[in-house]
């Protein structure tokens, strides 16, 4: 297996009246072919603007890509024509987004939505394209799917779309499926449906996902690697097993201690919380952004941000931005607690 | 809470057959919107069974988790039981006193001690008050405290809920989302309620945030004695926070009990499916779970299925599902009810 994308210190910002947003901040990572990358991290943190800077769809002004590299099979598509980069979209890789109503056109049949790709990007007559949209709507899980493409979006219900939207996402046999939220918006039983339905295409096609969320539940079933941003960074990624069983960053640490567990006998628990609140993204980051809300932070912390590093005792690939030592700090903590 | 307070009061309280105070019993609680047609005369040609006929007790002192898919239903149960909604039919008893037969004047006075507090901390504060006079606005709706009096109780109880009383004369817009729930809750306190009904009152928040506002709730209730009903559809955090829990769908109860025998033995199988749907936090615990996966959509409440109203997604339906009236709630271990044939 090759590396399918790398993206290379992505900066992107946006300049408005109220003043620089400083969306994304240098974001650098490689993606395998095959692989499912989950990306976490709370509200702001950049996570769906550094898709969409990928992607080229990112509102040109105010947003602004201010440096970057996003190597797609050997090209780079930052460089890219408008019209080179729509071909890209549709075909090779596809985007699926939180709700998929604000994604589909209300007016268009889902029919016609679904075969304008087919005849696009594949070449198919509107005969094939036909009988492919009723097989992609057969394999998403949507009965009577011959008669349904002549639906349109309101008819469907939240779920259904969610699905229509995937097997648009498909039909053109992507290399890699980015995934903003799409599950976030839908009931508990049919987003175990959808990602039933994903985990099993994505098996079946190979192909590689980008799943953004902030569900660190979703992102435990669904991936192999995953990679927590805190204000436009990534502070911390590896394998899923890793990082989510010894964290090294003190942000990921205290967003797996905050989340009460369903399997777990609840009342009389306080729950961990982290303090203070969210970054305010118009300030330009200064230092480690996390540090006034963590406890283990070094005076160091407030001076130089911390890059992306292999963590020394982990496995490979196990990588975090932090100039303290969490799991020694935390040794010592426990030693102390006991003595 | 400090020097000041805005209603003492004790009342008796009816108790159940096991000795525990009922704050709050609901009895047979239906609320029907109609649909209408028609553009000059509207004439109703249906209706969406929102809530239809529900059955649940709320003890003094406790939290009762309210959960289910979106449109079951939760929303409207807990307007309903305050009196927001009028109901279309059932019984309400709240401090002993039938609400659903009660006078707006009756009403009026009931309603400080019951309270609410929303999902959304954006839309439901008024964005041209200041966070002081929305706090305040309780007090002076209804006449209690000079002047003087009303300006440091409200101080204080920005303070009880961890802001700065500093930030007293500020807008809404110039708080994070955390922050303006916490002013929700300090408003929903200012009339010193026994009862609160919180529908959703973090899903709107960060998750690093949701734990703060949580641990709030609890500490509150702790300290001033006061009963929840907790409306969510994350499930992880009922089981944190509630002492039982109460599973709607379509409009109706089909489980209800204990919290943790809930979850550790779930009796109908639209609990068990839900339950099996959680995501949970854990690479191995996700490898290896077993997944109910229901077929299908939620059908529509103007247009519920006949006999039990589960049976078009249930994995284990047989005919009496169909043939027979919707199953009844029975108790089948203390305290733990569920409405399924297959369960008797
Ligand atoms: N069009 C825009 N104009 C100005 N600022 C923007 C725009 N789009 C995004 N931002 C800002 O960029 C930052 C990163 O936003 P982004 O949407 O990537 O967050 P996110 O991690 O996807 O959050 P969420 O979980 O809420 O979707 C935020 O501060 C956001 O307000
Ligand atoms: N004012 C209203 N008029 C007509 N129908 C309504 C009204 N309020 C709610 N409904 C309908 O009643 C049903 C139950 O809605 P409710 O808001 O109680 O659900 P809920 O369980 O709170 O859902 P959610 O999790 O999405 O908040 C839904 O079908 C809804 O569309
Ligand atoms: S009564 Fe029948 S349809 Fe309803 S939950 Fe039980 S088994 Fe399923
Ligand atoms: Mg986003
Ligand atoms: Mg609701």
């Amino acid at each position: 297996m090759g590396v399918l994308l790398e993206v290379k210190n992505l900066v992107t910002r946006f300049y408005t009246q109220e003043g620089t947003v400083y969306a994304v901040n240098g974001v650098s990572y490689e993606l395998q072919e095959g692989e499912t990358l989950g990306v976490v991290g709370e509200s702001g943190s950049g996570k769906s603007v550094h898709a969409l800077s990928m992607m080229g769809l990112i509102p040109q002004p105010p947003g602004k890509i201010e440096s970057g590299e996003v190597i797609f099979q050997g090209r780079d598509l930052l460089k890219l024509s408008r019209e080179q980069m729509r071909l890209v979209r549709g075909a090779e890789v596809a985007m699926i987004f939180q709700d998929p109503m604000t994604s589909l056109n209300p007016v268009l049949t889902i029919g016609t939505q679904l075969t304008e790709g087919l005849k696009l990007h594949m070449g198919m007559t509107q005969t094939q394209a036909n009988r492919r949209a009723i097989e992609l709507l057969e394999m998403v899980g949507i009965s009577d799917a011959s008669r349904r493409l002549r639906d349109y979006p309101h008819q469907f219900s939240g779920g259904m779309r969610q699905r229509v939207m995937i097997a648009i996402g498909l039909s053109c046999n992507p290399k890699l499926l980015i995934a903003d939220e799409p599950t976030t918006a839908l009931d508990v039983t049919i987003q175990a449906q959808i990602l039933e339905l994903v985990r099993q295409l994505r098996d079946e096609l190979g192909m590689a996902m980008i799943w953004i969320t902030h569900d660190l539940g979703v992102v435990a079933g669904v991936a192999d690697t995953i990679q927590v941003m805190y204000a436009g960074r990534v502070v911390e990624r590896g394998p899923i097993n890793a990082v989510m069983k010894d964290p090294r960053n003190a942000y990921t640490l205290g967003l797996l201690n905050s989340l009460p567990r369903m399997d777990e006998k609840g009342r009389g628990e306080r729950l961990h919380q982290i303090v203070g609140s969210p970054p305010d993204m118009r300030v330009k980051p200064v230092g480690d952004p996390f540090w006034p809300r963590n406890p283990y932070h070094t005076e160091k912390c407030k001076q130089e941000t911390p890059e992306l590093e292999q963590v020394a005792d982990s496995v490979p690939g196990h990588m975090s931005a932090a100039w303290y030592d969490l799991k020694k700090d935390r040794e010592s903590q426990q030693l102390q607690g006991e003595g | 809470m400090g020097n000041v307070t805005a209603t003492p009061q004790t009342i008796a309280l009816p108790t159940d057959s096991a000795g525990r105070e009922m704050l709050v019993s609901v009895r047979g609680l239906k609320k029907h919107f109609p649909i209408t047609s028609g553009i000059v005369f509207q004439r109703q040609v249906g209706a969406v069974k929102a809530v239809d006929g529900v059955d649940f007790d709320v003890y003094k002192g406790e939290t009762l988790g309210l959960v289910g898919e979106s449109g079951c239903g939760k929303s409207t149960t807990g307007r309903a039981v305050l009196q927001l909604y009028r109901p279309t039919a059932g019984s309400v008893v709240f401090e002993g006193n039938e609400l659903t037969t009660m006078n707006n004047a009756g009403l009026r006075a009931a309603r400080r001690r019951m309270q609410i507090i929303f999902q959304d901390p954006f839309a439901s504060l008024n964005p041209r008050m200041t966070v002081g006079n929305i706090v305040n606005e309780p007090l002076v709706v209804h006449n209690i405290m000079n002047k003087k009096q009303r300006k440091e109780y409200v101080a204080q109880l920005l303070e009880r809920v961890g802001l700065n009383p500093y930030y007293i004369n500020r807008y809404p817009h110039e708080f994070s989302g955390g922050q303006r729930q916490r002013v929700g809750i300090a408003r929903a306190l200012a009339l010193n309620p026994s009862f609160i009904v919180a529908d959703e009152p973090i899903s709107a928040l960060d998750v690093s945030i949701q734990a703060q506002v949580v641990n709030l709730l609890e500490d509150l209730q702790e300290e001033l004695g006061l009963t929840y009903l907790f409306i969510a559809h994350d499930l992880s955090m009922v089981r944190h926070i509630c002492d039982r829990v109460a599973v709607m769908y379509l409009g109706k109860i089909v489980e209800i009990g204990p919290t943790d025998r809930v979850y550790d033995n779930p009796l109908h199988p639209y609990t068990q499916s839900l339950l099996s749907a959680v995501p949970v936090p854990d690479p191995e615990v996700e490898e290896n779970r077993r997944r109910i996966i229901l077929s299908g959509d939620v059908p529509s409440p103007a247009n519920p299925p006949s006999g039990c109203n589960f049976r078009t997604r249930c994995p284990v339906a047989f005919d009496l599902c169909s043939d027979e009236p919707s199953p009844p709630l029975i108790e089948i271990e203390p305290g733990h009810f569920a409405a399924c044939h297959r369960v008797t």
